[in-house]
């Protein structure tokens, strides 16, 4: 396990704890009161830390390498997946997955992006930077599941949309813009959730639901902090000030009403307990649906375009 | 001593009998460095004669070149920009909004105005890029979203003038979701069935490409704008090459198919004219001498 700076008194504590029990083991000691002492230490010590989370440092768990990917919670949150290619017009985008599960008794539409683990992987996901051929696809599916009466989740994981010469010729812009449009008007209920990283259009592009939601550790905003940092201070080196300016955290974005709701992790990341990640998700999800199933479509249109048409900040004089 | 000698005197003329020129009376093109006075300039829709560059304008030249006698009501003007996340970077966003309303005299950068258009009715939402790079904030959202209402109430085509850099950081997940909003109110407006026209000037990026720019039923753009999602200096450090001559520009996008048709700010005026008469179709009526 990777620990962040921020976590090094945790990182320590567990290291006197693991010490302790080899040289219990190896001098056949009871140590158990000792034992019993560092776990209690190391619980405070996460709660301390946890609950006082900076912006940046829960970007920085957001990215963190063992969280759980699109096609983790696809894996462990649905059974049945069965995953489908291709936006009928370029190609297959690897960055941006799709296709027909089962969350519990109830066929959907999972959709997300998808990010790698090592080298390889990362440069095969594109480092979850869809193109425009990924959000023609991820509307493709979403089209299907509008005509076969499928509720549709997006899992949202990018840093961005990607930027490339061949990106702006198939008109990166024209294939953000259309999802927009057409997800405002989807028959079916749509659940977003972000898992990870919620980087400007990117995110967007696939983030246009009933329910908006954000783990508890992820951001969701118009620019990185990092390229935040480069174009208002012309250097990389204020990131951390960035973070806390653009109010990136689910907590944020929840208080100024540009989400639905904030979905906990468990303590430390969802990193730290992904099978109680996944569980969380699933009941979650299944809530939502449950109650999204009860309006009419007309109802869902009408409520969706309302509360994106209430976004935004200004007087009248 | 030297071996020449000045046989005639040269600048005889005293200072003040030289014919002076006022500051301001020429206007040099940026690009091919052509002079021409400035009232012509105007007379051209602020277009170099020599090289048909398209300086940037402002809302209010836009309307008065389009608009019928430039005659048109402005809407919505009394929505102003607030400071919801209290944001601080080199400077604070409440003084970079207070000088950018001082230097242009806006609230923010946008207009909406209304009027006819060789007696076709339209309403028009235009940017504004002086003020704070025509960056889209929560105003702007606002007022292309009431733009739409009103067209929808009024059963008259919309149009979206864009001149921006795309989204406002200062405004940041607030700006984000403009694009949410903008484009729902357009799935609205197709839904009744009237036009929506998106003209692209120089330049359009970033999330105004990524929302109601790329979604007119009609995507017009002027010659030579640039026009992208992710903005030259991004690509170029991503792909770690130069780029190719001609990339993002209005030529590049009608090549690749995502604007149809390129018009020069001279023949706007009457192109949207027709473009509107056969919309309504209706003949039209007086065909002005330009």
């Amino acid at each position: 396990m990777a620990y962040f700076d921020f976590e090094k008194p945790i990182e320590e504590l567990e290291l006197q704890l693991e010490n302790i029990k080899k040289t219990a083991d190896k001098n056949k000691l009871d140590l158990t009161a000792s034992v019993f002492e560092l776990q209690e230490k190391i619980e405070k010590a996460k709660q301390d830390i946890y609950s006082n989370l900076t912006g940046w440092q829960r970007v920085q768990i957001s990215r963190h390498t063992d969280r759980p990917y699109t096609l983790d919670y696809v894996e462990h949150v649905f059974t049945d997946f069965i995953e489908m290619h291709g936006d009928r017009n370029v190609k297959d985008d690897k960055a941006m997955i799709g296709g027909i599960a089962r969350i519990g008794d109830q066929s959907v539409m999972v959709i997300g992006h998808q990010k790698g683990r090592n080298t390889k992987q990362r440069q095969m996901r594109n480092f979850g930077m869809a193109n425009p051929e990924g959000y023609r696809k991820a509307l493709r599916l979403m089209k299907l599941a509008e005509k076969f009466n499928m509720p549709i989740i997006t899992l949202i994981d990018t840093p961005g949309a990607s930027p490339g010469l061949e990106a702006e010729e198939r008109g990166q812009g024209e294939a953000i813009a259309k999802n927009l449009l057409e997800m405002s008007v989807l028959k079916v209920p749509v659940i977003c959730v972000v898992i990870g990283e919620g980087a400007s259009g990117g995110a967007l592009g696939i983030g246009i639901g009933d329910r908006v939601m954000m783990l508890e550790n992820t951001w969701y905003s118009v620019i990185s902090p990092e390229s935040c940092s480069s174009i208002l201070w012309r250097s990389w080196e204020h990131k951390e000030k960035a973070a806390e300016a653009l109010k990136l955290t689910a907590k944020d974005m929840l208080k100024n009403g540009l989400i639905d709701g904030v979905i906990p992790e468990p303590l430390g990341g969802a990193h730290n307990n992904p099978e109680k990640m996944y569980q969380t998700l699933k009941d979650s999800l299944q809530n939502m649906i449950a109650d999204l199933s009860k309006l009419s479509c007309e109802k869902l249109i009408e409520t969706r375009i309302g509360k994106f048409s209430k976004m935004g900040s200004y007087t009248e004089l | 001593m030297s071996w020449f000698k000045r046989v005639k005197e040269g600048i005889t003329t005293s200072t003040e009998d030289k014919k002076s020129v006022p500051d301001g009376l020429w206007h040099k093109c940026p690009r091919c460095k052509k002079a021409v006075t400035t009232a012509e300039h105007e007379a051209n829709q602020f277009v170099c004669p020599g090289c048909n560059y398209h300086d940037k304008i402002g809302s209010k030249e836009y309307f008065e070149l389009l608009f019928d006698e430039s005659n048109y009501t402005e809407l919505f003007a009394n929505i102003y920009p607030t400071d919801p996340l209290e944001f601080k970077d080199t400077k604070d966003y409440k003084s970079r909004l207070a000088d950018s309303q001082k230097k242009s005299g806006m609230t923010d950068a946008m207009r909406v105005g209304t009027g006819t258009i060789q007696s076709f009715p339209i309403v028009i939402a235009c940017m504004d890029f002086n003020f704070i790079g025509g960056s889209m904030g929560s105003v702007m959202g606002e007022k292309i979203a009431r733009a739409i209402d009103y067209g929808r109430e009024n059963k008259m085509p919309v149009m979206v003038i864009s001149k921006s850099g795309g989204a406002r950081m200062m405004e940041a997940a607030f700006s984000l979701m403009q694009m949410a909003k903008t484009s729902a109110k357009l799935a609205l407006l197709a839904k009744d069935g009237i036009p929506y026209i998106s003209l692209l000037t120089d330049p359009t990026t970033g999330g105004v490409t990524a929302s109601f720019a790329m979604l007119g039923d009609f995507n017009i753009a002027e010659p030579e704008a640039l026009i992208g999602f992710a903005g030259p200096r991004v690509i170029r450090e991503t792909i770690g090459k130069d780029l190719p001559k001609g990339f993002q520009s209005s030529e590049f996008l009608l090549e690749h198919g995502f604007v149809d048709m390129i018009v020069n700010r001279t023949n706007l005026r009457s192109q949207l004219g027709q473009l509107l008469s056969l919309l309504a179709n209706k003949p039209l009526v007086k065909p002005e001498v330009e």
